[in-house]
């Protein structure tokens, strides 16, 4: 009796447990290729061609700036992520206010407007920009402003969307209580609505500086002679791809999962902190 | 210091307009109609100053409407509102020197306790904002929690935290939107009890709304029973409770026993009422009906039982031939439920003071109650009204 | 700290009218409105216009509108095989993403407890990596020396001479690794909000386990599996990135077409009409896939 028992006991803690299990193996399988990039970024290849792990070395990072094209792709990315987020955001946050707060003819078409470029295939979304651009007589302009103006557009939804539903989770008794208690509604706005939505507002200002900075395919359309650093990397990775594009990589994640974990870590703090 | 809200002669106790400059609050002839339904409908109050007043009724009569009118927080779609003589019908919620008790407390996340009470010093720029608080926090007994955030509070001490933070203001006017809701019962008899304590203390107008009517009785000088979106009776709690005009009172106050009745004669002080072939007396200023057909109204705590033909304690309407089919034990008290002659269950609460012995089911008993206490409803209200709480 | 106050008509009103009238909400809007209807609705209008023009113009010489309605089926005609193969390697890798990241999304709502919003970090943080990059390890990872394609020929999966980059199977595993994020993130959010007490109440029912995932827990994550799958196969359809680092000319995607038609052989009108041809595809199997699916909800 006890050891059909155990049995069924053993069994059960194999089917609790096995799904966590599986779970986890996913979970590494999306690291791997990290692990890669991280770990060819000390690469020294043997040739330029072969993509394969020869011999250790800090070269790579200590001189990152061996083809000074790689880095100048980096800069002008950089620029397009900061400019990009700055108007996506902006514009972004109106509308999710918008939305949220006001009254409109035609809110679900916007709805729907809003959502779509999200789910769009960014061929699509590439390809009709570029049509625009030519038929408007701008083929020959094409560069920095053409993709600064397709980020903006494609980050503009994840804005809303992230932002909207902070909003949204947001007692709206609070603003009433501040309005009880003196404040006027210029008040009320920017010492309780703000600094609880502001989380959102940065997450979403986040989300956009990195779409912006990996987008390739709406980019490499649109851009003309502008580089990008995945345009960049598209472009060497027929040729032969120099380690230290696995140094930036690199630090993308570093940077990125140091933010991510800095917040998790900090809100874990204040639950911690609960009576 | 507080007054009972019942000008002479008025039907039932609300604003007479007379005096000009009234210091308390007045709403008068206010309607506040939505889209789809009226919510409130030409409501006629008077609150005195100082007194602690309860707005009484059930889920969707009107009361949170009035209280947020009040507020400022909606805005009447017709009729006035003033305030120690000032119209503040359409002032701005943040002009208007009026706080409000949210219901969820609505206590700022982002903002300590100490940050939270001193929140309305801070936007009217106050002076000594410290120690007000610290005062106001020690009343509430939080001093300790000042700098914890509200969130790693409990219910109870959040509930307290809202209350400070609105009081702290010293509002002419302090509005609880049935502040009690989410507490468990002995933290609600505790708080009900402070709120009383404080009220007298600081010696502001509190408007208090609730569905509880337990909770209202006790804490109130004066009550208000509301009911889509007119007040049926206002008056001191004993008096709405004992002497009730309409059913919807007389059922949501407590409970109550209506029998029909037809009216054989009036005099200065009785009025006797033929109940079911049985004569029945009432004084007659407890008499709420004009026509001949009326609810014969007494408390289940006021009808007395005893064995057939025993000479009860009433020399008052005896009513015989009662068989009870339900008897529940409350340790306090016994609830009988009694099927009288002509069908109907009257209720029967009998205090277990030894008095008489608990009787069983299905004996045979005979009721009586002492006319002083009986009450006379218009027939042509629902006898049902105010009896399905959604407590 | 939300309001219990929820049952008053008057109070459901009331919260209605606080959305406020007036102008301010459309000032609010524009902005973003306009952006979006200039950079992505009136794009449209001009990609269909494009397609319409006389393919024998250029960029340099300029392009007429012919109204050319050929453009259409020739680009059938010439390119079905790549749209073809986008759309099976698109619903393949839809799929993969599917099972795997439904096991994914389930041990992180139902079975990590404290470690909830870690893993839901870690699902993301990869991918905050280049794209490109990201891809580029495949080809190491499933180079032809490499440790995996070694262990697959020593266990007899693969042939001695046989290989996995510029084979299908890479294409689809990069298109898989790379689209996932899209499938848990909307998964998660699905099975999240189900209630936990519904499938303790199927096992008080006498439901075994398995009978509670398929009638309780599966039925509840549609929403999310929708939103997941759309959300995953309308842009793997389109990638072209994972097959041309991946792959090898025998699996060109639709994507790398168009793209090579603006690009290298400077053809605006075939690659607008080619790029008509598969937006017109995916809303027609949305439109489907959603109907049957029957949820109208998808954020």
């Amino acid at each position: 009796m006890s050891e059909a028992k155990a049995r069924g006991g053993l069994g059960r803690r194999v089917r609790e447990h096995l799904v966590l299990v599986l779970g986890i193996l996913v979970l590494l399988y999306t690291f791997v290729p990290i692990s890669v990039v991280v770990l060819m970024s000390f690469n020294d290849p043997a040739s330029r061609n072969v993509y394969r792990f020869d011999a250790f070395t800090l070269d790579n990072w200590l001189h990152p700036c061996v083809d000074p094209s790689m880095c100048d792709s980096v800069a002008r990315s950089v620029e397009i992520g900061l400019l990009a987020t700055l108007g996506a955001t902006l514009l972004g946050t109106l509308a999710a206010f918008a939305l949220v707060r006001h009254d409109f003819v035609g809110r679900s078409a916007t709805n729907v407007l809003i959502f779509l470029p999200m789910a769009a295939p960014e061929i699509v979304m590439g390809s009709s920009l570029l049509a625009l651009f030519v038929a408007a007589g701008f083929s020959g302009q094409l560069g920095f402003w053409t993709i600064l103006i397709a980020h903006i557009m494609f980050c503009l939804s994840f804005v809303v969307v992230t932002v909207r539903a902070r909003l949204a989770g947001m007692d709206d008794n609070l603003e009433q209580a501040a309005m009880d208690l003196y404040a006027t509604p210029a008040q009320t706005f920017w010492r309780v609505t703000f600094p609880l939505v502001f989380p959102g507002i940065l997450g979403a200002a986040l989300l956009s500086f990195s779409l912006s900075f990996d987008d390739f395919i709406i980019t490499n359309l649109n851009a003309g002679t502008t580089t990008t650093f995945p345009m960049y990397v598209w472009g060497v990775a027929q040729r032969g791809v120099p380690m230290q594009v696995n140094v930036i990589g690199t630090l993308m994640f570093a940077i990125s999962i140091t933010i991510v974990l800095a917040a998790e870590v900090n809100s874990r703090r204040r639950t911690r902190s609960l009576g | 210091m507080s007054q009972v809200a019942e000008a002479p002669g008025s039907e039932d106790g609300a604003a007479t307009g007379k005096d000009a400059t009234y210091d308390g609050l007045r709403l008068q002839k206010v309607t506040k109609s939505f889209a789809t339904f009226t919510a409130v409908h030409e409501l006629d109050l008077d609150i005195p100053r100082g007194s602690f007043f309860a707005l009484l009724g059930p889920s969707g009569c009107g009361k949170t409407t009035t209280l947020r009118m009040v507020a400022g927080l909606e805005t009447p779609t017709s009729g006035s509102i003033t305030l120690a003589g000032a119209d503040i019908t359409y002032a701005k919620p943040y002009r208007r020197p009026v706080n409000t008790v949210f219901q969820s407390y609505a206590l700022f996340p982002h903002l300590d306790i100490f940050e939270n009470v001193a929140f309305g010093l801070r936007r009217r720029r106050s002076k000594d904002v410290e120690s007000q608080v610290h005062e106001m926090l020690a009343l509430v007994e939080l001093e300790t929690q000042a700098r914890k955030k509200p969130a790693q509070l409990s219910g109870g001490q959040q509930q307290r935290v809202a209350l400070a933070r609105a009081l702290i203001n010293k509002p002419e006017v302090l509005l609880l939107d049935e502040p009690l809701g989410a507490l468990d019962l002995k933290l609600r008899r505790a708080m009900q009890i402070e709120l009383k304590r404080i009220q007298t203390e600081v010696g502001l107008t509190f408007v208090h709304v609730t569905h509880d009517q337990e909770e209202a009785m006790t804490m109130a000088d004066t009550v208000a029973v509301m009911n889509k979106g007119v007040i049926e009776q206002m008056g001191a709690p004993s008096v709405l409770y004992e002497n009730p005009r309409s059913t919807f009172v007389a059922n949501f106050l407590g409970q109550s026993n209506l029998i029909e009745g037809t009216v054989t004669g009036r005099s200065a002080d009785v009025t006797s009422v033929d109940m079911h072939g049985i004569s029945v007396s009432v004084p007659t200023a407890r008499t709420h009906v004009d026509g001949d057909q009326g609810w014969i109204g007494i408390r289940p705590e006021k009808v007395l039982i005893g064995e057939p033909g025993e000479a009860l304690d009433a020399p008052g309407n005896t009513i015989p031939g009662g068989v009870i089919t339900d008897v529940s034990f409350f340790g306090v008290s016994t609830q009988y439920l009694v099927r009288m002659p002509w069908g109907q269950e009257l209720q029967v609460f009998e205090q277990n003071t030894g008095r008489t012995r608990i009787f069983g089911h299905g004996e045979k008993v005979e009721l009586s109650w002492r006319p002083e206490y009986a009450f006379l409803l218009d027939h042509d209200q629902d006898a049902t009204a105010g009896a399905d709480r959604d407590d | 700290m939300a309001s219990t106050a929820g049952t008053s008509p008057a109070l459901a009103a009331a919260s209605e009218s606080t959305r406020k009238r007036g102008r301010v909400g459309y000032l609010l809007l524009l902005p973003a409105l306009a952006w979006l209807t200039l950079f992505f609705v009136i794009p449209l209008y001009s990609l269909v216009a494009t397609s319409l023009f006389d393919p024998s113009g250029s960029d340099f010489r300029g392009y007429t509108m012919s109204w050319a309605w050929g453009n259409y089926t020739d680009a059938l005609q010439e390119y079905w095989q790549p749209l073809l193969r986008s759309i099976v390697y698109g619903g393949i890798a839809t799929l993969f993403c599917l099972i795997l990241g439904y096991v994914l999304a389930y041990a992180i709502a139902f079975k990590a407890g404290r470690w909830k919003n870690l893993m839901l970090v870690l699902v993301i943080a990869p991918f905050f990596t280049s794209f490109l990059i990201r891809t580029l390890s495949w080809k190491l990872i499933l180079a032809d020396d490499g440790l995996i394609v070694n262990t697959l020929q020593a266990v007899h999966v693969l042939g001695s001479d046989g290989r996995l980059l510029a084979t299908p199977v890479a294409v689809i595993a990069g298109l898989t690794y790379n689209f996932l994020p899209f499938m848990v993130l909307p998964l998660y959010a699905s099975l999240d909000k189900i209630d936990h007490r519904l499938i303790e109440a199927s096992g008080d029912l006498y439901a075994h386990p398995a009978v509670g995932f398929f009638k309780v827990t599966w039925p509840l994550s549609l929403p999310g599996v929708v939103s997941g799958t759309l959300l995953t196969f309308i842009p793997a359809a389109g990638d072209f990135i994972n097959v041309q680092l991946l792959g090898s000319p025998n699996q060109r995607m639709v994507g790398s077409v168009i793209q090579s038609l603006f690009t290298d052989a400077n053809n605006y009108p075939a690659a607008a009409s080619l790029s008509m041809i598969l937006m017109l595809l995916i809303v027609a199997m949305v439109l489907v896939y959603v109907r049957r699916a029957g949820t109208e909800e998808l954020l």
